[in-house]
């Protein structure tokens, strides 16, 4: 690639006075800019700055519009319903113009709602629905004569066959009416390198491809690589409008920080993504903080009150969504993940203290459910670090914790979490986000040969079902394996389908542009009801499984005679049950073809969905009621982890990280008691843990430390825990915004007490 | 001269299965527990206890056939599962019931988990069996959790059905071996909570810290909880406390500063 001129500007001179030069002022190289010159820190938490009155007063107000929102009508404070959103839909909006050190919001006003038409009018105009209000008839006739949208695309393509998985419920959630998301720009180049020189690096990308044969694949390329130059053009525009001029580099700590809010602001006005990651920015940000501090520009307070108000403008980030998508995603989710810590490829840390600032903002603004902060956990962290992180998931329990140990040996020490547990390379990979199919009921499908067991329709045709009275292992097991033949090849036509369309339709066009031009793009499958499905083989393997039929002959009940071995024990009769059905899946799932040759991977992850996949399934053989909902993620079923904590992580550590490199979710809670005596041992104990998690192989894991009775009086007085923060799966959620069976189902869960 | 009294209560014989291999009855094992000995241990709960505390909370550990049989290689196997984790994180407790009721069985789990893997250990008893025990048996045990869970002979045996001293003389010989320990008790409010009790209690503690310095690592003081009362009602037991609230926060803090003002770290 020809260096487009980069180094010449005075502009550049001053913003990048002092760094390490490198690489990175040639090419687009965020990562080498990182390892020239950031300064790890292995220290302890002494430094933090507390929120100062400025912070407090902003909280404050802000505070007071959270609450009004929980009161209007669907928790919507406002929408924006007379214009299709786009980067630059709307003049700048503020909290307090006078207070704020970091500008911008995604319309005119803070939790005012934007629409997203292109995903799909069908969904804007159900969700305004709900909350009585009413489409602009502008729009509706602009998308019915003029545009058409993602959702409308996909439709056209799906057959009978999917359209009846969909209703069933054996594949749900697929982002068919709602954007995909999941995709991470690498909004740090704004920062570094100001539009102007981003844009010159595209030109060139684009230039490169001039002599190609104009195949499809080209022709898409450069239409897409035009887009992600009038995106970067119009970013420019929208952060002018803000006073702003993004054109040149950032060349203090204030305008690095405003500048990559700017780029990830761009994206959340234009992408109403499921998940909308912010990256991996603390410690690319923390370059800029210490030689700020170091030039006695700014003091470690200023730095922290920087740090707090980007925070508070990634909390009120949101998107309209409807009730059937917030009971699927529960508690108004938006996944802005900020992936923090993590070890470098030479083996110093890249722990900074912006690390530490980023978490810090949870005691000084109060425990929040996003960001999604999540800590790249390696047992070769610093003490200091380690201890802190313990200590804020004790008090919070707003965090989440994934080993570094695990991904950095296939993502490099780059990447960043989309959504909850997808590892990519920042700027240099995207995936096509799957949702999830549903492996409990497929395994109902085989033993009723395709009949729903819920709706007696037949939804798979060409299977025989079981017609035994006692269920043998492998008459289920060989029927199964057929069974997710079907249900894998099914699942991929979806998914190439829609992403086929979200590129026609809703094309990102500013997250791709802070992307190099050729990626990796990943097609993210994934599977609920691991847990329901590996226990269900295990009873029938180890104890004795009889079905109960109904008139229609279709097994609807199942009784157990015997004790069977449950997943969760570190018991490998039932783990590696588990282990082959993951493995076998992916191996399935790869078989196909997908979509721009995508990479296919696949999650065990279930978000709040797995209470909705719970009612989806009928009883099931391992004793599960129907209607119950399943284990979230990865985990065990709620209460058949008998053993502890150490059990339960070591049978969900077996499930293998190359078999599921979209990720495994893992969720525990605790209570206080539960950890220790004392916050010195339970923060020992917990970063114990973690190390022995991490160090066991294990991938992903939710610590929640909580009493139950918080939980329950919480429900009863949601007034009173505003700020009520819990671990999910993959995400945190403000509890008193859940759903009362979703609250339900996170008290029934598991929790591990001293008795 | 030689008439020394017989200790108190008897340790029932080894247990031995059709293999011969030495069998101990366990009731149910915690792989993550952080509140019975220092970090995250690896708790074995075993069967069989001769007390009868009212504020028990595992009354479904009483007797010895509560456990199911199980044989030392195992136990020590299952362990050894963890034996990496627990080596930083913490280690093993034996618990109960009542461990020194299979002082056989316990004494090899605790050997051989020393033995071939290293491990910390810890002891949850209330002594009362201890004298039976020759010194070198505690010699795989690193720490002690000794329940003293009453200082007045007459209210100790009110609470738990047995005396007092054994588990006194007990503590002695602890001292006399320097064994490190943590002294636990149960705050029971209207049983245990009395002032004067707990200033007794207190000294006493402190005269064995002052004859063994350094061993008494620390004091807990277990705040009582009633989440073993559903337990009593499966048993067909009549449960005496249903009406004895928890303690209160500044109830528990008290008594906590009753001990920490004799100089003991107590929690």
């Amino acid at each position: 690639m020809n260096a487009p001129e980069t180094r010449m500007g005075e502009q550049q001179l001053e913003a990048w006075r002092g760094f390490k030069t490198g690489e990175w002022q040639d090419k687009v190289a965020v990562r080498d800019f990182i390892q020239l010159n950031y300064t790890p820190y292995t220290g302890d938490d002494q430094f933090l700055a507390q929120a100062t009155e400025r912070t407090k007063t902003l909280w404050d107000k802000l505070s007071n519009l959270l609450k009004q929102e929980r009161q209007s009508p669907g928790q919507v404070l406002d929408v924006a319903a007379d214009r299709g959103t786009r980067i630059n839909a709307f003049g700048p909006g503020y909290i307090d113009q006078s207070l704020e050190k970091i500008v911008g919001v995604q319309t005119d006003a803070p939790l005012k709602r934007a629409i997203f038409p292109n995903t799909g009018l069908r969904m804007v105009e159900s969700s305004l629905e709900e909350i009585g209000r009413t489409l602009d008839p502008k729009i509706e006739e602009t998308y019915r004569l003029y545009r058409k949208d993602h959702n409308s695309g996909v439709f056209d393509i799906y057959n009978p066959l999917i359209r009846a998985c969909r209703s069933s419920g054996v594949i749900t959630g697929l982002p068919d009416a709602y954007g995909r998301g999941r995709i991470i720009g690498d909004y740090r180049r704004v920062a570094l390198y100001g539009i102007d020189a981003l844009v010159k690096f595209k030109n060139a990308e684009k230039a490169e491809t001039d002599d190609f044969d104009f195949t499809e694949d080209v022709i898409r390329l450069r239409e897409e690589l035009s887009e992600q130059i009038r995106a970067l053009g119009e970013l420019k525009e929208m952060a002018a409008s803000y006073g702003f001029d993004i054109g040149r580099p950032a060349a203090t700590a204030q305008e690095a920080i405003q500048w990559t809010y700017f780029g990830y602001l761009a994206a959340v006005k234009e992408q109403n993504g499921a998940a909308m990651s912010i990256g991996r920015i603390s410690t690319f940000l923390d370059v800029y903080v210490e030689r700020d501090l170091q030039e006695g520009r700014i003091t470690e307070s200023e730095a922290q009150e920087m740090v707090d108000d980007l925070v508070i403008k990634l909390r009120i980030v949101r998107f309209l969504r409807t009730e059937e998508y917030n009971s699927l995603y529960s508690g108004d989710p938006t996944w802005v993940t900020e992936s923090i810590a993590g070890m470098g490829k030479d083996g110093r840390t890249l722990v900074t203290k912006n690390s530490f600032r980023f978490l810090n903002t949870l005691f000084n603004l109060g425990p929040a459910p996003e960001p999604n902060l999540t800590v790249l956990w390696s047992t070769g962290l610093p003490k200091g670090f380690k201890d802190f992180a313990a200590k804020v998931s004790i008090e919070t329990s707003s965090i989440q914790y994934e080993s570094d140990d695990a991904m950095r040996p296939h993502w490099g020490d780059d990447y960043g979490i989309a959504c909850c547990v997808s590892a990519m390379e920042i700027g240099k990979q995207m995936q096509f986000f799957g949702a999830r199919c549903n492996l409990a009921k497929a395994m109902l499908y085989a033993i009723n040969g395709g009949v729903d067991e819920k709706s007696g329709k037949l939804v798979v045709p060409g299977f025989e079902p079981i017609k035994s009275e006692y269920l043998d292992y492998a008459e289920v097991d060989a029927k199964f394996d057929k069974m997710m033949d079907w249900l894998a090849k099914t699942y991929i036509k979806a998914l190439n389908a829609i992403h086929y369309m979200h590129d026609k339709y809703s094309y990102e066009r500013i997250e791709m542009a802070l992307h190099d031009r050729d990626i990796l793009r990943t097609m993210a499958c994934g599977i609920a009801g691991l847990s329901v499905a590996a226990d269900s083989l295990s009873a029938i393997k180890y104890a004795k499984v009889k079905t109960i039929r109904n008139e229609q002959g279709v097994a609807v009940d199942f009784e157990i005679e015997g004790e069977y071995p449950a997943f969760g024990n570190n018991d490998d009769r039932v783990d590696s049950i588990a282990v082959d059905l993951t493995e076998r899946f992916m191996n399935k799932v790869r078989s196909h073809k997908t979509y721009r040759n995508a990479l296919p991977t696949q999650s065990i992850l279930t978000i709040t969905s797995n209470v909705v996949y719970g009612k989806k399934t009928g009883n099931t053989p391992d004793g599960r009621r129907a209607g119950e909902p399943f284990a979230p993620g990865a985990n065990p079923m709620n209460g058949r982890d008998s053993s502890g904590f150490v059990a339960a992580g070591a049978s969900v550590a077996k499930l293998p990280y190359e078999a599921a490199l979209d990720g495994i979710s893992w969720t525990a809670s605790a209570t206080p008691d539960a950890l220790g005596h004392t916050l010195v041992d339970r923060v020992n104990n917990l970063a114990n843990c973690l190390d022995g998690f991490c160090g066991a192989t294990g991938f992903h894991i939710n610590v929640n430390v909580l009493n139950r009775e918080t939980l329950l009086d919480a429900m009863d007085h949601p007034d009173r825990y505003p700020q009520l923060t819990i671990r999910v799966s993959g995400y945190a959620v403000n509890f008193i915004k859940l759903t009362r069976e979703q609250q339900l189902d996170v008290i029934n869960r598991t929790f591990h007490v001293h008795a | 001269m030689n008439d020394i009294a017989k200790p108190l209560g008897d340790i029932p014989p080894a247990v031995v299965d059709e293999n011969g291999r030495l069998c101990g009855f366990v009731h149910s094992v915690e792989t993550g527990a952080a509140v019975d000995g220092p970090g995250v241990r690896f708790v074995l709960f075993v069967s069989g206890c001769q007390f009868r505390c009212l504020y028990c909370h595992n009354p479904d550990t009483w007797k010895l056939h509560n456990g199911a049989p199980r044989p030392v290689d195992d136990v020590v196997a299952e362990i050894g599962k963890y034996a990496r984790f627990l080596k930083f994180a913490g280690g093993l407790t034996i618990s109960g019931g009542e461990p020194l009721m299979q002082a056989h069985f316990v004494r090899e789990v605790f050997y051989r988990v020393k033995k071939e893997y290293g491990l910390h250990t810890a002891l949850d008893t209330q002594g009362f069996l201890a004298a039976h025990l020759p010194d070198d048996w505690f010699d795989p045990v690193d720490l002690v959790l000794l329940d003293i869970k009453h200082i007045d002979p007459a209210k100790h045996e009110a609470l738990t059905s047995k005396p007092l001293q054994p588990t006194l003389d007990f503590a002695e010989r602890l001292v006399a071996m320097r064994k490190h320990m943590w002294i636990r008790y149960v705050l029971v409010p209207g049983w245990t909570d009395d002032w004067n009790d707990v200033e007794r209690h207190a000294d006493y503690v402190k005269s064995l810290s002052e004859r063994a310095p350094g061993c008494i690592e620390r004091v807990e003081v277990l705040p009582f909880h009633k989440m073993g009362e559903p337990k009593w009602k499966e048993l067909g037991l009549k449960y005496e406390l249903s009406d004895t609230p928890a303690p209160s926060t500044e109830l528990a803090e008290r008594v906590r500063e009753q001990f920490r003002a004799r100089g003991l770290f107590t929690c």
